[in-house]
C-alpha cells in the first residue's frame, strides 16, 4: 500500500508534538498515508485523535514535527492555505452554514476550487458550472430535495451529510472525516458509510471512528492512537490481532460493541 | 442525538425540484424595474417640497443602511462608527462644491462617485487592521475609530470645518444638459437614481462568489477557513465595498443638505443606522430598506403628531430585538417557508388572537403615555387634548384608566395567546410534520 520510490505518500507526519501549556497531547507521531488509500485512525477518548485532525489540517499549529501534503510541508500554514493545497476536512460537531440554504452551503464550497477566489465581477447564478456541480454533490448526498432549506433546520443525519458533501465538494484528493457517524442510529450509520465509500472514490481518506464496524468495514488500514502515541498501524486483521492493541483499547472496544 | 426510528432518506419533494437559475429573468427584474417606476412616480403622488424633502433623506438613508448591511447582515460585522465613511464621503464632496474652478466642470450627478471613492479609501485604510477579526474586536475598533473621526472634526479644522462644519452650493456645477439643481425635484432625480444604482450594485455584490462567502464567514468563519477562504480577507473586502456606497450616501447628503457637521460623524449617527437597519431586518437585502422607509416616516411624520416620538422608536427597537430578531424583513420571510411547505393556513386563527391584542395593548399604551405627557407639560389652563380624532380633558381620571385598562388587557390577552401562536407557526414551518 505504501508506495516507495514514486511520488511522495498523500500525507505524511513524523515526530509530530503538541502540547497545550505544561500537557503534552500529542507526543511524537509518525504516519505515512498512501494516495488513494483509507485509513483509520482509533483510541479510547482523550487520545488525541481530534487533536491530531486539528493538527494535520492547520486549526492548531504543532509545537514540533513535520506534517508533509504531497511532499510539500504544511505544519503551521493556516487552514485556507492547506486546503488550497488540496486537503478538505469534516468536523466531528456538525460545522455547516446553517443560516445559508442546503444548495448555498454546498455551492460556497466550490467557489475556490472553482478558481472564483475574492471575485466581485462574477455572478455566482451565472456559472453552469458552479450551479451544476453544486446539484451533482446534492445528488450524491441525497439532499437535493432539500436544497433550498435552511441548513439548520435539516435532521442531524441530513447536517452530516451535508457535512461530508460540504467536504468533499472543492475536490480535494485527500479528506479527513471526524466521527463521520457519531451520535448516529444504525441505518443511519449504514447511509452515511455508503455515501463515504461513494464519495471518496480515488481519493485519500482519513477518518477518526468509533464505530468498529464502520472502522473495520471501511478502512484498508488503521493506526492506534493511544495517549498521544501511535501503538499500532496496519492492515485491519493485523491490527485486531496485535497484543499491544488488546491490550490498551480493543479489547475493550470490541466487547463494548456486542 | 440518535433518533432511531428517523429515516436517513428525506420523504419524497412535495415541490418539483426548480430548475437550474436562469441568467437574468422577467421575475428577477420584476422587483428593480417596479422599484424604478415607482421611484420615478412617487413625485407626482406626493408633490410638495416637504415631501420630496423626506423622500430624499429616505433614499439616503436606504443607501446607507444597504451599506451598513453589508456589514452587519451580509457579514455578521457589527460596526459602531459607519456613519465616518459616509460622512467624510460627503465632506470630500462639499470640499469639491467649494473647489469653484474644478467645480464648474463637473455635472453634479458625477459628484457622488468621488465622495464614494473617498469612503472606500478611508475603509481601506481602517478595513486592513479592523477585518482581522469579527465579533466584539471588530465592534470596538469600530467603535474606537468612530470617537476618533468624530473628534478630528474640532482637530483638523481645514477638512471638517470644526463646530460649525463646512457648506457649499452645489449649483455651481456644471448644468448637466440644462439642469442647474435649483429644484428640490431635480435634486430628487439625481438622488433617485444613485438609489436605484447603489441598491442594484449591493444586490449584484451579494450575488457575487465574495458576496457569498460573506455570508458563510458571517454563518461559520472557521467553516470558511477550510474551504480555501481566509474569513479575514472575505470581511475586507465586504468592508471596502461598505465604506463605498456609505461615501456614495455621503455624497448625495452633500447635494441635498449643502452642509455637513461633526453630527454626520458621530456616534449618535452611527447607531442611528444601526437602529434603523436592524429594525428593517439584517437577514435580507431588502431589510434595510424597509427600517430606512418606516425610520425616516417615523423621524418626519410620526414626529409632528408627537413630542414624544423618539420614545415610540426605542420602543420599537426594543421590541424588534427582543421578540423579532429578523426585524420587519424578518417577520414578512419568516412565512415563506410556511407557505412553500403549503401549511400558511394554520396561522391565521392564532395570529388574529395574539395581534389584535397587541394592538389594543401597544394604543392604550400609547395613550396613556400621550395623556400623561399632556398633563405634565401642556401649557397652564390648558386640560383639552386630541387623541385619536378625540377630544377630552387630559386631567379627568377616566380616559387615563381607559388607556389603562386597554393596555394591560391588550397585554394579558396577547401573553395568553402567544404561545398558542408560537406553536402554530412551528408547526407550520417544520418539513417533517411537526416530528423533528
Amino acid at each position: 500500500m505504501t508506495a516507495t520510490p514514486g511520488p511522495p505518500p498523500a500525507l505524511e507526519i513524523a515526530g509530530l508534538k503538541k502540547s497545550f501549556g505544561k500537557a503534552e497531547i500529542i507526543r511524537g507521531v509518525d504516519l505515512s498515508i498512501g494516495a488513494g488509500e483509507r485509513h483509520a485512525v482509533i483510541g479510547p477518548n482523550g487520545a488525541g485523535k481530534s487533536t491530531l485532525f486539528n493538527l494535520i489540517t492547520g486549526r492548531f499549529p504543532p509545537s514540533s514535527g513535520a506534517i508533509r501534503l504531497h511532499g510539500h510541508d504544511i505544519s503551521g500554514k493556516a487552514p485556507f492555505e492547506i486546503n488550497r493545497m488540496g486537503l478538505s476536512r469534516s468536523f466531528q460537531i456538525t460545522n455547516i452554514f446553517p443560516r445559508m440554504t442546503v444548495f448555498e452551503n454546498v455551492r460556497c464550497s466550490l467557489l475556490w476550487a472553482q478558481g472564483y477566489r475574492y471575485s466581485f465581477w462574477h455572478m455566482v447564478n451565472r456559472s453552469r458550472d458552479l450551479n451544476e456541480g453544486a446539484e451533482d454533490i446534492l445528488e450524491q448526498i441525497n439532499l437535493t430535495e432539500r436544497r433550498d432549506l435552511p441548513a439548520g433546520v435539516l435532521s442531524y443525519a441530513e447536517q452530516r451529510a451535508l457535512e461530508i458533501g460540504i467536504t468533499i465538494a472543492g475536490g480535494a484528493n485527500v479528506i479527513m472525516l471526524d466521527e463521520p457517524t457519531a451520535g448516529m442510529s444504525h441505518s443511519e450509520t449504514d447511509y452515511i458509510v455508503n455515501l463515504i465509500e461513494k464519495v471518496t472514490e480515488n481519493k485519500t481518506l482519513v477518518m477518526v471512528e468509533h464505530d468498529m464496524g464502520v472502522v473495520f468495514g471501511l478502512a484498508d488500514r488503521i493506526s492506534v492512537l493511544v495517549y498521544g502515541e501511535i501503538i499500532a498501524t496496519g492492515r485491519p486483521e493485523e491490527v485486531r490481532s496485535n497484543p499491544k492493541v488488546q491490550e490498551a483499547y480493543l479489547g475493550a472496544a470490541l466487547e463494548a460493541e456486542h | 442525538m440518535t433518533e432511531p426510528d428517523q429515516k436517513h432518506t428525506p420523504p419524497p419533494a412535495r415541490t418539483p425540484v426548480r430548475a437550474r437559475p436562469a441568467p437574468v429573468t422577467l421575475a428577477n427584474a420584476l422587483p428593480w424595474i417596479l422599484g424604478g417606476l415607482f421611484l420615478l412616480a412617487m413625485p407626482f403622488i406626493f408633490q410638495s417640497n416637504s415631501a420630496i424633502t423626506i423622500m430624499n433623506q429616505m433614499a439616503i438613508t436606504i443607501i446607507f443602511a444597504l451599506s451598513y448591511n453589508m456589514l452587519l447582515g451580509q457579514g455578521g460585522m457589527l460596526s459602531f462608527g459607519h456613519a465616518v465613511y459616509m460622512g467624510v464621503g460627503g465632506f470630500l464632496c462639499v470640499h469639491i462644491m467649494n473647489w469653484g474652478d474644478v467645480f464648474a466642470l463637473m455635472p453634479l450627478p458625477v459628484l457622488p462617485v468621488f465622495g464614494g471613492v473617498f469612503g472606500m479609501g478611508l475603509a481601506l485604510i481602517v478595513g486592513s487592521f479592523s477585518t482581522r477579526k469579527a465579533g466584539t474586536i471588530f465592534a470596538m475598533i469600530s467603535l474606537g475609530v468612530g470617537e476618533l473621526i468624530a473628534a478630528c472634526s474640532v482637530i483638523i479644522v481645514a477638512f471638517f470645518g470644526g463646530e460649525e462644519g463646512i457648506s457649499g452650493d452645489r449649483t455651481y456645477g456644471l448644468p448637466f444638459f440644462g439642469v442647474e439643481f435649483l429644484h428640490q425635484i431635480e435634486v430628487y432625480y439625481l438622488t433617485a437614481f444613485w438609489l436605484m444604482l447603489s441598491a442594484l450594485l449591493m444586490f449584484l455584490f451579494s450575488r457575487t462568489p465574495i458576496g457569498r462567502m460573506a455570508n458563510a464567514v458571517r454563518d461559520n468563519p472557521e467553516r470558511a477557513e477550510f474551504l480555501g477562504y481566509s474569513a479575514r480577507w472575505v470581511r475586507f473586502y465586504s468592508f471596502v465595498a461598505a465604506g463605498f456606497f456609505a461615501g456614495i450616501a455621503g455624497g448625495l447628503f452633500a447635494i441635498n443638505y449643502e452642509i455637513l457637521t461633526e453630527e454626520n460623524l458621530n456616534l449618535a449617527t452611527s447607531g442611528q443606522i444601526l437602529l434603523v437597519t436592524f429594525l428593517g431586518g439584517v437577514g435580507f437585502f431588502f431589510g434595510p430598506i424597509l427600517g430606512a422607509i418606516l425610520f425616516t416616516l417615523l423621524q418626519t411624520v410620526l414626529s409632528l403628531q408627537t413630542e414624544i416620538w423618539q420614545l415610540y422608536v426605542g420602543v420599537l427597537f426594543l421590541a424588534t430585538v427582543m421578540y423579532f430578531p429578523g426585524g420587519l424583513a424578518g417577520v414578512l420571510m419568516m412565512h415563506a417557508l410556511p407557505l412553500r411547505l403549503g401549511r400558511a393556513g394554520l396561522l391565521v386563527g392564532p395570529y388574529i388572537r395574539t395581534l389584535v391584542p397587541a394592538v389594543v395593548c401597544a394604543l392604550g399604551a400609547a395613550s396613556a403615555m400621550e395623556i400623561l405627557f399632556h398633563l405634565r407639560h401642556a401649557a397652564l389652563g390648558e386640560s383639552e387634548m386630541t387623541l385619536f380624532w378625540i377630544t377630552f380633558d387630559s386631567h379627568a381620571p377616566l380616559p387615563l384608566a381607559i388607556a389603562a385598562v386597554a393596555a394591560v388587557a391588550g397585554f394579558w390577552l396577547a401573553r395568553r395567546s402567544a404561545p398558542a401562536m408560537a406553536e402554530a407557526w412551528h408547526k407550520a414551518s417544520t418539513p417533517h410534520g411537526g416530528a423533528a
